[in-house]
């Protein structure tokens, strides 16, 4: 690292300052964290494994990160943590995931008995449909949607620019109508 | 838990869905506990292992350095060390600096003409 000299050891009230701060990503993040690992692999158990994996990472690296994000948010920098670990649990198991959706309920909002069911299908279809998509579509909407994060965000997650992920994620949405449409 | 920003622009109906089917999952209420544990676990291992080479150091290296004549033989190996150093230094810019091969020879033999 080119910045080597000036790495120095945190002293104590730095070290819990640090702390604090790690405190707090981890409570902001912690659903994000546990959200995108678990659109990732599938299932609740490999999910909690990754989130875990993530913040143990991200506890290591934090100063660091912290140093060179030059006041940007870290969440980024946490779902790019996420985002790797669950490539190389991919990776090591060769194989994708089974499916997406175990227990959860897609649907929170309150709606009518007809509309819950016709929605089920309709978003188990979308599920179907984004297990389709190339990995790097598909973890884009996963930050957009499941994660609310914006393009500079995706952008900073992938290691991409502004414009590739923009052009990446326009691309998913109409890859993903066009099999929904297709479907039909 | 962070606000989620809505992506700009009119939202098409594959948006909504998308946006209904990828719902934030909330984690496992065991999860918090079992991620602090592991930061627990992982920072006090740090601080035993630090405290564990200071005890390590107290046995031996600190009580020798405790007493005050042990103070010397460190000062003195390292004027020896310096002094040594710089022996190897001066011969080996002598070693340098004197011929030897074919031109040593030439120089032996010059020296020996009258």
């Amino acid at each position: 690292m080119a910045d080597g000299a000036q790495t120095s050891v945190p002293d104590g009230a730095d070290k819990a300052e640090l702390d604090r701060a790690f405190e707090q990503l981890y409570r902001d993040h912690l659903r994000d964290v546990y959200s995108y690992s678990y659109y990732r692999v599938g299932n609740h158990h490999d999910a909690e494994d990754l989130t875990e994996q993530a913040f143990l990472q991200a506890y290591r690296h934090f100063e660091r990160a912290r140093r060179e994000s030059n006041g940007r948010p870290l969440r980024p920098w946490l779902i790019r943590i996420a985002h790797n670990l669950a490539s190389n649990y991919h990776r090591d198991r060769a194989r994708r995931p089974q499916k997406v959706l175990e227990e959860t309920d897609p649907i929170a909002a309150p709606h009518g008995t007809e509309r819950i069911v016709e929605g089920r299908e309709e978003l188990q279809r979308v599920i179907e449909n984004l297990e389709h998509l190339p990995d790097d579509r598909r973890e884009a909407l996963i930050m957009r949607f499941a994660l609310g994060m914006d393009n500079r965000e995706i952008a900073r997650a992938l290691g991409r620019t502004d414009g590739a992920t923009k052009v990446l994620i326009h691309r998913a949405i109409k890859q993903l109508e066009q099999e929904l449409g297709d479907d039909e | 838990m962070n606000e989620q920003s809505q992506p700009q622009g009119p939202r098409s109906e594959v948006e909504e869905l998308l946006r209904s089917a990828l719902r934030p999952i909330e984690p496992p209420e065991s999860l918090p506990d079992r991620v602090e544990d592991t930061l627990s676990a992982v920072t006090e291992a740090a601080a035993e292992e630090l405290s564990a080479w200071a005890e390590e150091l107290s046995d031996s290296e600190l009580r020798a350095l405790r007493d005050p004549r042990n103070w010397v033989r460190p000062a003195v190996a390292a004027a020896a060390g310096g002094v040594a150093g710089g022996a190897l230094v001066l011969i080996e810019l002598r070693r340098r600096r004197r011929p030897h091969g074919a031109s040593a020879l030439a120089e032996s033999l010059r020296s020996r003409l009258p």
